[in-house]
Parts: C-alpha cells; sequence; structure tokens
C-alpha cells in the first residue's frame, strides 16, 4: 500500500522536523546569545564549528556521527553503559543528526537578532532593577522574537529537507528512520515516478509556503527606523 | 555621612578617567566639559554600567569599594539616557511600570505623581513609536524616576533633540529641580542647560576633574583653564520686585544691587535666575550719563586674569555678596588702571532671565 508508506513517512517526517526544531531553539538559542555578546577568543573557533555543516557533505557529517554513535564510538559506548544500545539506525540518532545539521540554520537568524537589539535596551532594563535572567526573558528575548521565528522556520523546513545525513546515519527503516526524502529515492530507485512526483511537489509545494510565510512575515528592514 | 562621594580610576585603550568628587546630596549637579572629557563615563562609572575600580557612596549607602561592586540592578538610582531607550515592545504605561514592578517598595502613587510631572498622561496606551522624541524623551524621564530613586542620572537629555523639543522638555527638568529631594547629576556640554539647572558645577576635562564647587561660585573663578569662551559669565540668584507694565520691564534684586531685566511674565516675589555673560559687562571709572545701558552699578574689582585670547583681559567683580565677570581688551584693562580694591562702574548690557 503505497498510501500508507506514503502517510508513514510524512507524519515520520513532520515529527522528526517538530523534535529537532524545539530542540534547536532550546540548545541554538544560548549559543546564539553567547556568540551575540561575547568577546572571548572562543567566539571564532565556535562560530565556525557551528557553520560547519554548511560546507560540509551531509555524507561527512553523517560518517562522523556514524562512528560517534557507533558501538565503538565514545557516545555508543556511553548509550551502551547506560543499556539504551546504540543510537544509529534509530529514530533518535536520526534527531541528534538533525540537530547538528540544521544547527546553524538556528543559530544564525537569532544571533543576528540578538546583535540587532544592542546594548543599550539592556543597560536601560539593569538601570530599572533588571538582573541578568529577567533582562534575558523580558527583554533580550522579545525584541529578537522575529529571529527566533525565523531560526524556528529555517530550522524546520531543513531538518524536512535533509537526505544525506539521514541516509548515513538512520538508514531506511519504515515508521522509524525513512522520511519522505529518503521514500522519494526509493521511489526513483524502483522507477516509480508516479509516486516520487507525489511526495516531490508535496514537498516543493511545503517549502515555497514556508518560505513564502516567512519572507511576507519579515519583509526584512523597513524604512521607518 | 551625606552627600555622594566618588573616587574612580579606569584605564581604557584611548582614554583614562581619574578623578575625586565629593558631592553635595541633594539638588542638581552638572557635569560640564567638552566632549571626550568623560562626562558620560563618569556617569556609566556611578551606574555600575562601567566597571571602574574605586570607591561610591551616596548618602551614606556604600555601592562600590575594593571588596564591593553592586551590579547595576542593584543601585537604587534611576538613569536617563541621550536617546530615550524606551522598550519598543511594551506600550508606554508598560515601559513605565517595568521598573515599578521590580521595586521593592513599588509605590502607584510615585508613578502617578511621575505621570504628571512630565505631562504624560494622555500618553500610556500608546506605543514608543507613535511618539515624538520630546515626548519619547519625557517617558524615558518618568520611567526613571517612578522607580523611587536615591540618585537621579541624566546623561545629556536633551542632546538628540531639536530646540523646539528641548524647549518643550526644559520646564518639566526646571520643575523636576524645584520638587526633587534627591540628588541629580546632569551630564551636560550646553552651557545654557547648564545655567538653568545647575547647583553644583563639577568641569570635567580629559577624565580629570578641573574644579567643583557651588555654580556662582566656580562660574565666577578666573583660573580655570576650561573657559566657556563667548560663553563665560556668572548666574546670579535673584528675586523679581517690581514689574513694569509701561516699558514692558521687570526689576530683579540680587545680593549686591538690583537689575532692569525684560519681564517675560514671571509673577513679583518669585526667584529667578539671571545669566550675565562677560562680553556684556564693560566698566567706566566714573558712572556714565547719557548712555543707552540701564543697568549701572557700582562694585569693585576683586581680581584681573587673562582672557582666552592674548588681547583680552577677565576681571572679576565684587558687587556686596556676588561676583561679575567682565572681559576686556588687556589695553582697557591697563588704561583704567585696573587692580584688585579698585571702584568701578559696572555697565552691563543685557541680562537673561532664566525662571
Amino acid at each position: 500500500m503505497p498510501d500508507e508508506s506514503n502517510l508513514t513517512a510524512i507524519l515520520l517526517t513532520v515529527k522528526l522536523a517538530g523534535v529537532v526544531t524545539i530542540l534547536l531553539l532550546l540548545i541554538g538559542t544560548p549559543i546564539a546569545w553567547w556568540l551575540a555578546r561575547t568577546r572571548s577568543r572562543l567566539k571564532g573557533p565556535v562560530s565556525a564549528v557551528v557553520a560547519l555543516p554548511l560546507v560540509l557533505p551531509p555524507t561527512v557529517m553523517g560518517f562522523y556521527l556514524l562512528i560517534l554513535m557507533g558501538p565503538n564510538g565514545p557516545l555508543g559506548q556511553l548509550t551502551q553503559a547506560l543499556g539504551i544500545g546504540t543510537l544509529s539506525f534509530t529514530f533518535t540518532g536520526l534527531v541528534i543528526a538533525s540537530v547538528f545539521y540544521s544547527l546553524p540554520f538556528v543559530v544564525q537568524p537569532i544571533q543576528n537578532a540578538f546583535e540587532a537589539v544592542g546594548e543599550r535596551p539592556l543597560e536601560a532594563a539593569a538601570t530599572l532593577r533588571a538582573g541578568p535572567w529577567d533582562r534575558f526573558f523580558s527583554v533580550a528575548l522579545p525584541l529578537a522574537r522575529p529571529g527566533l521565528l525565523t531560526g524556528a522556520v529555517m530550522g524546520f523546513a531543513h531538518t524536512v529537507g535533509e537526505f544525506g545525513v539521514v541516509l548515513m546515519v538512520g538508514g531506511n527503516i519504515p515508521g522509524e528512520t525513512r522520511v519522505v526524502s529518503v521514500q522519494i529515492y526509493d521511489y526513483v530507485e524502483a522507477l516509480q515516478y508516479a509516486d516520487a512526483h507525489l511526495l516531490s511537489a508535496l514537498m516543493l509545494a511545503f517549502s515555497f509556503t514556508v518560505l513564502l510565510a516567512m519572507y511576507s512575515l519579515n519583509p526584512g528592514k523597513r524604512g521607518d527606523g | 555621612m551625606s552627600g555622594i562621594q566618588a573616587l574612580f580610576r579606569l584605564e581604557l585603550s584611548q582614554f583614562s578617567l581619574d578623578l575625586e568628587l565629593e558631592l553635595p546630596g541633594r539638588g542638581v549637579t552638572v557635569l560640564f566639559g567638552p566632549s571626550g572629557s568623560g562626562k558620560t563615563l563618569l556617569l556609566r562609572c556611578i551606574a555600575g554600567l562601567e566597571r571602574a575600580r574605586g570607591r561610591l557612596s551616596v548618602n551614606g549607602e556604600r555601592w562600590q569599594d575594593e571588596k564591593l561592586f553592586l551590579p547595576t540592578h542593584r543601585r537604587p538610582l534611576g538613569y536617563v539616557f541621550q536617546e530615550p531607550s524606551l522598550f519598543p515592545h511594551l506600550s508606554v504605561r508598560g515601559n513605565l511600570e517595568f521598573g515599578l514592578r521590580r521595586t521593592l517598595r513599588s509605590d502607584a502613587e510615585a508613578l502617578e505623581q511621575a505621570i504628571e510631572l512630565l505631562g504624560i498622561g494622555h500618553l500610556l496606551q500608546r506605543r514608543p513609536d507613535r511618539l515624538s522624541g520630546g515626548e519619547q524623551q519625557r517617558v524615558a524621564i518618568a520611567r526613571a524616576i517612578a522607580v523611587q530613586p536615591r540618585l537621579l542620572l541624566m546623561d545629556e537629555p536633551l542632546a538628540a533633540l531639536d530646540l523646539a523639543r528641548k524647549r518643550e522638555i526644559l520646564p518639566y527638568l526646571e520643575q523636576l529641580h524645584d520638587r526633587l529631594e534627591i540628588p541629580l547629576l546632569y551630564v551636560t556640554h550646553s552651557p545654557d542647560e547648564m545655567a538653568r539647572l545647575a547647583d553644583h558645577l563639577v568641569l570635567l576635562e580629559g577624565g580629570r576633574v578641573l574644579a567643583s564647587g557651588p555654580l556662582a561660585e566656580t562660574l565666577a573663578r578666573l583660573d580655570l583653564p576650561v573657559r566657556l569662551g563667548e560663553e563665560a559669565g556668572v548666574v546670579l540668584e535673584a528675586r523679581i520686585e517690581e514689574r513694569d507694565s509701561e516699558w514692558g520691564l521687570a526689576c530683579a534684586a540680587f545680593p549686591g544691587g538690583r537689575l532692569q531685566v525684560k519681564d517675560i511674565g514671571i509673577p513679583v516675589g518669585n526667584r529667578v535666575r539671571l545669566r550675565v555673560l562677560a562680553k556684556d559687562v564693560s566698566l567706566a571709572l566714573e558712572r556714565q550719563e547719557g548712555s543707552s545701558i540701564l543697568n549701572l552699578l557700582p562694585a569693585t574689582v576683586a581680581e584681573v586674569g587673562e582672557g582666552e585670547h592674548p588681547a583680552t583681559a577677565l576681571v572679576r567683580l565684587k558687587l556686596g555678596e556676588s561676583a561679575l565677570l567682565a572681559s576686556l581688551t588687556r589695553r582697557s584693562a591697563h588704561a583704567l588702571e585696573l587692580e584688585a580694591g579698585k571702584a568701578v562702574w559696572v555697565q552691563i548690557k543685557s541680562v537673561a532671565v532664566i525662571e
């Protein structure tokens, strides 16, 4: 039943992208905050590491993550010691890989937004008795909201669109790691072009809608500054 | 111990701050100096926004010493920046309540007073980007005083505004001056704002204190390397004694004499400040008859000093308890044989009345 397997793949993809987006916001926001404000010498190296997935072939990322999570990798040893087994070829492994792979797409817009907020509103908040955490939650986050929104959308869309890393780390297990992009690849391999068309058109429409929504909600800098 | 005691040392790559100050615990202290003199940096050190080495105590409370550094949010102060710096994601009311909600002794009455004092009651529901520059700065001032600070800091709050907006805000600041019971440190490089607001004056240059003292006394000093140039002059505290509606003049008495000034509608009995610039004061050995100048007063020369240009001399005069400055050519000073103790007639061409 190709219809049922399509639906499974779509639901799995949405679930993966949803979990990854939430994790990315939780991990990416503090990294972006630190990068936007630090004067540390580590800023350069950390920025470079975060941006690596932008330039590395997905197969390279996937290869190293596979080794990391495999039975002899440090992460694999840890998870085995904890009695979870290895994470490669599991949904959890896919989540971890996707978080790494989509990180720059979330960190960069949020970092830009924090940088645009600048020092002054935070100083003003400090003179109004707001401590560091208070300043972050009541001033920095609300002012960086457009960047957070962009980051979330980009993270979600990018996770939906990934292929190479998924195949390397997750393989092709129906209902566990077979996401839409992998499903399309299978159809093409099996010369089932009609099914490939259906899912591809869906992905195209989804990606276009997301980007359109983002650019309409966030039309860049308006001339009213 | 009352008053403000401050000692700060801060080395930056291009600039160093090194000063010790003792300021009154009430009234307005103006920190005056050219740009790059360290006025703003000093204010930021006092607020804890810059981490300088040193000591600071405010009316008996220790904010900073060798072991202690209260972070900004734990210093009971109010700060008005040069730009209004309102939170764009909050309404005017949200901005005003931001500090209030975080203050222990929060007091709705203080908020109402601040709103009334700055005349912003009709703006409360608006967003900051829907306000004019002057309105924004009034909200920023109200926001700073609503938290009932024990020290108010203002960093050139009018500098970013045009002349009309300045005129809109100055009356509010003057009211603040009269009603505030806490010390206000006010940074400016405008001689006009200084003359209007200051009780105490601190002159800064290159991160050092050149002079610190009561306004009238400090302005009348001849030995200050930072002069105000064309703006050199004194400020006299006076009281309106009479109004002459026929000529549109008013008579203002100060400790040392009486002056005819323009009647700008201030009622008899009210206190005013008179600003007399050194370039508007000339001297004669005898009382001049048949002159267009209304204000002729007897005085004694207290000191003759050098002016800014080799051709000029600056003379300090004593009139009763008050002092005036006169700017003359050195040649005239020589011709009149001016020296300390000599009796002269002072001719004042123009007096500015400051409410």
